[in-house]
């Protein structure tokens, strides 16, 4: 069987955000990178399935500039078998479409049988690339996923719906699969794992190689969101804002009645 | 220009969502019209033309016999943009759509401004304003962005959709109802909230200590829930409960805006985070800059002496 799971890096979302000079989105220097969680649970999944199966061969790929290998290499430590660099300095120009058709270039003649991708990505939030993948391929794709399961060439999976409903679908593969929070829990690369991944074969091709398309959507302006209005914002020692929060607890609630 | 809305229907209802796409439509004046895979008994409010499949031959998800029946009325109605909730529905359909439609997708929408549409990056620490380069564009819009101060009100004109042959490559089985029993905290008048920023489980007996010394219940945000270390009942956010105390406490919340949709009717929230800039301070009523392993004893501690 042949797997693929695509991830992304993401910048951590604690990290405070300057918008870079061109306007267009956030300045990257002094940026702390991870994996996008969601694509956290993308691997897992991947890698149990592997594990399922026995006989699989299964390959990460992440488009971007060199900084993403580093993230490539904690999926080959979770498990992963090869990584697939697709390396592409202006990938944070490319709108989902262009990256979708990134991805699918790479994967066309691969005879993948399951992908996996994250649901959506932390910094953009699209959730579109992976069911774009799957209508480019023209396989079936199954989004949202608190549930998998596989068995002679079919997914069975329960996608999540607002309010804890879930739904339960089924398709046979070849698939895409897009996970969500919660699937699993995602494995901590153990040290040896780490020491092994080093010596995974981790290949990068320039973007340009593979033809991407043009991008569909245009950003005319990244900004911080107007304040609008917000509260009061208390900082200092912790036991006068603890006196402070009482004093203000009891006079704006009924809370401390 | 001329706007297709895609309502939406579960389990034998329409959604709530509906009217936020009414709303959009009516605020970008201009023409709209509706479709829907639902049923001839359950009508939307609308005024307006409604493009109507029937949800017993055409299934509740059945996405690409929904693109399919979708890609029918836009070539009739010849539409500059098709709107969808960005919910589990519309998130779904949507990329689906644009790629047979070759349209840009512009994804959970918060606001218009002067004519383009503006999506949220990062957790909300950034907004971008986009324009699609394609004649039709396929929108979908964040929960709670376009609520109406009124519900709409009308009856639609029903154009029917026939469904030639149900098929598709996805099977859908049916629905699971979420986990009965557990904590109710709907009912809740105060509740203190543990967010990632707690760190380890070990952390989550201060925020309980805090919540028994305001006499209230704790409640979490989901990857609290998701780690295994809160019961899933206690999830606060779009899919976990909706909140509406008079007080509530986030600790180490940033406020994604899935959490802030079960809270937000919060009468008076505190929020406690070492990060100034977390958006939960868009909603607070006071944000404490602080290390919530120190605050929330300390607070605890002067609680109990009182
Ligand atoms: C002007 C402009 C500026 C932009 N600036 C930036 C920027 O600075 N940084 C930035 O990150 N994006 C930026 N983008 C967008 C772009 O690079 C998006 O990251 C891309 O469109 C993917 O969309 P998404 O992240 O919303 O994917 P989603 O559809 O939300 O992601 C779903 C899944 O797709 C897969 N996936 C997504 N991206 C990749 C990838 N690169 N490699 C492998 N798998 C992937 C993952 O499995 C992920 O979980 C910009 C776009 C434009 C037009
Ligand atoms: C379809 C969908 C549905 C979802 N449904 C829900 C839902 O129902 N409920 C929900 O909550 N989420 C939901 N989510 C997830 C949501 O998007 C966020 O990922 C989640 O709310 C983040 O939780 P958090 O704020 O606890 O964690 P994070 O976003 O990681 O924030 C942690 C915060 O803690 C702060 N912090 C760190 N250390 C400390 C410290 N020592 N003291 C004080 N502060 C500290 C940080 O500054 C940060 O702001 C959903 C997501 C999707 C895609």
């Amino acid at each position: 069987m042949k797997i693929l799971v695509c991830i992304k890096q993401v910048p951590d979302m604690e990290s405070k955000f300057k918008v870079n000079a061109a306007g267009n989105w956030y300045d990257d220097t002094d940026l702390a990178w991870r994996m996008n969680e969601y694509d956290e649970y993308a691997v897992e999944q991947a890698v149990q399935l592997k594990q399922q199966v026995g006989e699989a061969d299964l390959t990460v790929l992440c488009i971007g500039s060199d900084r993403v290998r580093e993230t490539m290499k904690k999926a080959l430590a979770m498990g992963c078998d090869r990584g697939a660099h697709i390396a592409d300095d202006e990938s944070y120009l490319k709108d989902s479409y262009a990256i979708a058709s990134l991805i699918v270039s790479y994967a066309k003649d691969r005879g993948f049988d399951l992908i996996f991708t994250g649901m959506q990505s932390q910094d953009r939030g699209s959730g579109q690339v992976g069911v774009l993948v799957a209508e480019m391929l023209g396989i079936p794709s199954l989004t949202t996923l608190v549930e998998f399961n596989y068995a002679d060439g079919t997914v069975t999976a329960k996608r999540e719906l607002e309010g804890g409903i879930k739904a339960k679908v089924s398709c046979a593969t070849p698939a895409l699969v897009t996970c969500q929070l919660g699937l699993n829990t995602p494995r901590y690369p153990t040290l040896p794992n780490i020491m092994k991944a080093k010596k995974k074969e981790l290949i990068s091709t320039p973007a340009a190689e593979l033809n991407p398309e043009a991008s569909l959507l245009e950003v005319l302006q990244v900004a911080p969101p107007e304040k609008k209005g917000g509260g009061l914002v208390l900082e200092g020692d912790p036991a006068d804002l603890a006196d402070q929060l009482i004093k203000i607890l009891k006079e704006k609630t009924t809370a401390l009645a | 220009m001329k706007i297709l809305l895609v309502a939406e229907y579960r389990d034998g209802k329409l959604l709530g969502t509906n009217s936020e796409l009414i709303n959009f439509a009516t605020q970008g004046g201009g023409e709209n019209c509706m479709f829907l895979v639902g049923s001839n008994s359950t009508l939307p409010n609308y005024t307006g033309k409604l493009y109507l499949a029937d949800a017993g031959q055409a299934g509740e998800f059945n996405p690409s016999l929904h693109k399919q029946l979708l890609l029918n009325v836009i070539e009739k109605e010849q539409p500059q943009m098709v709107v969808l909730a960005h919910s589990s529905y519309g998130w779904d359909l949507a990329p689906r759509l644009a790629l047979a439609l070759k349209a840009a997708q512009i994804s959970e929408v918060v606001e218009v401004k002067d004519g383009n549409l503006v999506v949220p990056s990062c957790n909300a620490k950034l907004r971008r304003q986009v324009k699609s380069t394609t004649d039709i564009a396929v929108v979908t819009l964040q929960g709670g962005a376009f609520t109406p101060a009124e519900e709409p009100s009308g009856a639609p004109e029903v154009i029917k959709v026939e469904v030639a042959a149900a098929g598709g490559d996805i099977q859908f089985a049916g629905y699971e109802e979420a986990e009965a029993g557990g904590v109710d905290l709907s009912k809740a008048e105060i509740i203190v909230s543990a967010g990632r920023g707690i760190g380890k489980p070990e952390n989550l007996e201060v925020i309980e200590n805090l919540a028994k010394a305001l006499k209230g219940e704790y409640g979490a945000s989901r990857p609290v829930v998701d780690a295994e270390w809160v019961d899933p009942s206690r999830q606060v956010g779009t899919t976990g409960q909706t909140v509406t105390p008079k007080l509530y406490v986030a600790c180490g919340i940033s406020g994604a805006i899935q959490h802030l949709a079960g809270m937000k009717k919060s009468e008076f929230v505190l929020a406690i985070n070492t990060d100034k800039d977390a958006p939960i301070g868009e909603i607070a009523d006071v944000l404490a800059v602080a290390d919530l392993k120190q605050l929330v004893p300390i607070l605890t501690e002067k609680l109990n002496a009182m």
